[in-house]
């Protein structure tokens, strides 16, 4: 007890005697070791596997440096550009109908009526569901023969209910997980339109209306240049999400009817995890990478620019 | 009573001899997660007593065992002691020494691989093919086959109708152009206020569906997977004039006479659509019929068991299934573990693995003359399992897999170019794969 006393006063004072620069490093340094080693290492190593014909599967193989060869193959393979166009149409058509659909739930919302919160509560409900949950559950909507989506095509159709199948058919698959994505995910982009919506100040309106400005003139003057940087935001997060879309679209079609709707991430992980080419699935998950990186990193830029305005 | 005397003797000398082992272990036994699972816990109680070993289970749903049991296998996992694993692993788990090599094993325990069905040695046991290296015990036998609603095609109006229209009688079809006409005929039809449907197929793209029923038909029509006279050259054997016949037979089984809505079916929607009465034939592993028998729906006389249809050249064959049981190189209790392998080998405990829904590989159980008349199935599983072939199960047989299932399901079930084109395809993919291997 005695020996411990002296022995901590020269710690105390070590720890006075640092600079608040020093004590800012301590503080952040267990942050970036956890970065460096759950991020940046596997990112490195991930590149440097890229450049080899490593196989997970096969530990006790010997393993070839390649070069760019994984590269190559993975850019003339005209799969691989299959499943870049199949992202590129989900990609595209979810974030315009969540865009649309979002901000007019936003927009009616915002109006003060009864009952507003708790529409706005049920609203926000499938986005806070599991996607694996969300996926399974409309794999039945879309059952042709006891499907809940069939029988409404079919109420107002009149088409047979069992005559098409969502999930199963070429040309309405695509179609089947934008609808679902669609349902989990507007709710989301009328939160943060909503929040665009909220941080207008009424006083602006009441300078239009002195102004006599018209509800459209205003909508498009005030309402939509206040709202739009809420909206890129939206769009980026949806959009990143999106392009890495996985599970909701593997429970649902499992990337098929063939390959019509698999995504990258799909193929990705049938490249690492099914068929085990670890090196070739690398090149292509740094070539994703690259993507969504360079392409998000254009879209802040602009998103700073529409924000400085 | 002799054979009382005797199974009682040889029971307690196993007793005697598992009592006098080391000492009590726990193992665990990693397997699909399926009802021959369930009914191999209640066999191993028996080993339980003798042994005083534990056993634990470790089940994966079907989808998930091979991603699930590889990531284990790959990184040198101890879970499991014993592993059931699928017979197109045997090459790359013998090849990465996953599994422990049991021919001294085998040897120093008098266990002989002529004891057991030969197609089951080849195609679970073997690594290199056809060579006396055994990597597992075959332990569970399975072929694809087809069942068949009996009492459908036993109903006047329905068998006169049919002979009507075909100019023969409705029966089990001897081809596979006789079960297209069948699975067309019932395409549609009401029976019973409900309408039902041809055939339930294999079209699962995720893991290993579609191949399992393409292939089960394709081998008929003259597929191959390679020149037997030269291996891996597979130009000509795999894009054979009869093989892409094959495919088109498939693609237009699938178009004409499947229930809506099944563009990704597997074993489980199999099962589902034929005991909710939806289709009158039913392609499947013999693993789902003892569970057909004893379903109020379909059980009781009311369904019939098919080996697979012949070819248009009369040549018949079917896919083999099963997996063998092997001891794990990584567990830290393989002689616990092989002391199960010897004590699930022996006669008595095969003949009670049959009994309880297991499909046992021994031949002193299948070849004993009451087994063919032991269960309404038991003549069609073992002429299904003379004609059986098996997919590769080279170490790459999981690039080659995922190769097929893209092939075949974007041909059959998108109906994205032609068959000439999906094989020419897939030649091309298996070369590089190949090729990559440093086997071409």
């Amino acid at each position: 007890m005695t020996d411990t006393i002296p022995a901590s006063r020269p710690i105390r004072r070590r720890i006075r005697a640092l600079s608040d620069r020093s004590i800012a490093w301590l503080f952040v340094a267990p942050t970036i070791f956890l970065l460096l080693a759950v991020n940046i290492f596997p990112l490195i190593w991930t590149i440097r596997l890229s450049f080899t014909d490593f196989r997970a599967n096969r530990p006790n193989r010997e393993v070839e440096w390649v070069g760019l060869e994984n590269y190559r193959r993975i850019l003339t393979d005209p799969d691989i550009w299959n499943t870049m166009q199949v992202t590129a149409h989900f990609l595209v058509w979810t974030i315009a109908l969540q865009v649309l659909i979002g901000f007019t739930l936003a927009w009616l919302i915002n109006r003060k009526f009864r009952g507003n919160d708790l529409w706005t509560t049920l609203i926000v409900l499938p986005m806070m569901l599991s996607p694996a949950v969300v996926g399974n559950f409309w794999t039945f909507f879309y059952q042709p023969q006891i499907g809940l989506f069939n029988y409404v095509v079919s109420f107002f159709s009149g088409v047979d209910p069992s005559s098409f199948t969502m999930i199963g058919s070429v040309t309405l698959a695509p179609w089947a997980i934008i609808i679902v994505d669609t349902w989990m995910w507007s709710p989301f982009v009328m939160l943060i339109c909503l929040a665009g919506l909220r941080s207008i100040p009424d006083y602006i309106y009441e300078a239009a209306e002195i102004d006599r400005a018209s509800k459209w003139r205003q909508f498009w003057t005030i309402t939509v240049p206040m709202v739009l940087p809420f909206l890129m935001l939206a769009v980026l997060f949806r959009g990143i999400e999106n392009f890495k879309m996985f599970d909701l679209v593997v429970q649902l079609t499992g990337g098929g009817p063939g390959s019509t709707t698999e995504l990258a991430s799909i193929n990705l992980k049938r490249e690492a995890f099914e068929k085990w080419r670890t090196g070739y699935s690398s090149a292509f998950a740094v070539i994703l990478f690259v993507t969504v990186f360079g392409l998000a990193s254009i879209y802040v830029k602009a998103l700073n620019k529409v924000k400085d305005r | 009573m002799k054979r009382l005397l005797l199974t009682t003797a040889a029971t307690l000398s196993v007793s005697a001899a598992f009592t006098l082992s080391a000492q009590a272990e726990s193992l665990t036994l990693c397997w699909a997660a399926w009802d021959p699972a369930n009914a191999l816990v209640e066999l191993s109680k028996d080993f339980e007593a003798a042994s005083g070993h534990t056993m634990n289970f470790e089940f994966v749903p079907w989808p998930n065992f091979a991603d699930r049991m590889l990531n284990e296998l790959n990184s040198g996992g101890k879970l499991c002691d014993l592993m059931i694993g699928d017979s197109q692993w045997i090459g790359g788990a013998a090849e990465s020494g996953h599994y422990v090599k049991l021919n001294d094993f085998f040897d120093a325990n008098a266990i002989t691989m002529d004891a057991f069905v030969p197609a089951t040695v080849t195609g679970y046991s073997e690594w290199p093919k056809n060579t006396p290296n055994y990597w597992s015990l075959p332990a569970f036998g399975d072929v694809v086959g087809w069942t068949y609603r009996k009492d459908w095609f036993e109903r006047p109006e329905i068998a006169a109708e049919f002979k009507e229209k075909y100019g023969r009688d409705l029966v089990a079809p001897a081809t596979f152009a006789e079960l297209r006409d069948i699975a067309e005929f019932f395409q549609g039809r009401e029976i019973d206020g409900k309408t039902v449907y041809g055939a339930s197929i294999y079209t699962e793209r995720g893991s290993e569906g579609i191949t399992m029923g393409a292939m089960d038909v394709l081998y008929s029509f003259g597929f191959k997977y390679e020149n037997p006279e030269k291996p891996y050259e597979m130009e000509g054997f795999v894009n054979s004039p009869g093989a892409v016949a094959g495919l088109e037979f498939y693609k237009s089984l699938y178009d004409c006479c499947t229930l809506p809505g099944s563009s990704n079916a597997y074993m489980g929607e199999g099962i589902d659509a034929y005991k909710s009465g939806q289709v009158a034939l039913q392609m499947n592993f013999a693993f789902t019929w003892p569970g057909f028998e004893v379903d109020p729906n379909v059980g009781g006389g009311k369904t019939g068991y098919l080996v697979n249809p012949a070819g248009p050249d009369g040549e018949r064959f079917a896919q083999l299934g099963g997996q063998g049981i092997s001891v794990v190189a990584y567990s830290e209790k393989q002689d616990a573990a092989l002391e199960y392998i010897k004590w699930f080998a022996q006669p008595d405990v095969q003949a009670k693995w049959w009994s309880m829904g297991g499909f046992s590989c021994l031949r002193a159980v299948v070849e004993d003359p009451s087994f063919a008349s032991s269960q309404p199935y038991a003549q069609t599983f073992l002429d299904s399992m003379a004609i059986v072939k098996d997919f590769w199960a080279e170490p790459a047989y999981a690039t080659l897999l995922q190769d097929t299932q893209k092939r075949f399901h974007d041909y059959v079930v998108a109906g994205t170019g032609t068959a000439q084109e999906a094989l020419d395809g897939l030649v091309a993919d298996w070369t590089v794969t190949f090729e990559d291997e440093g086997k071409l």
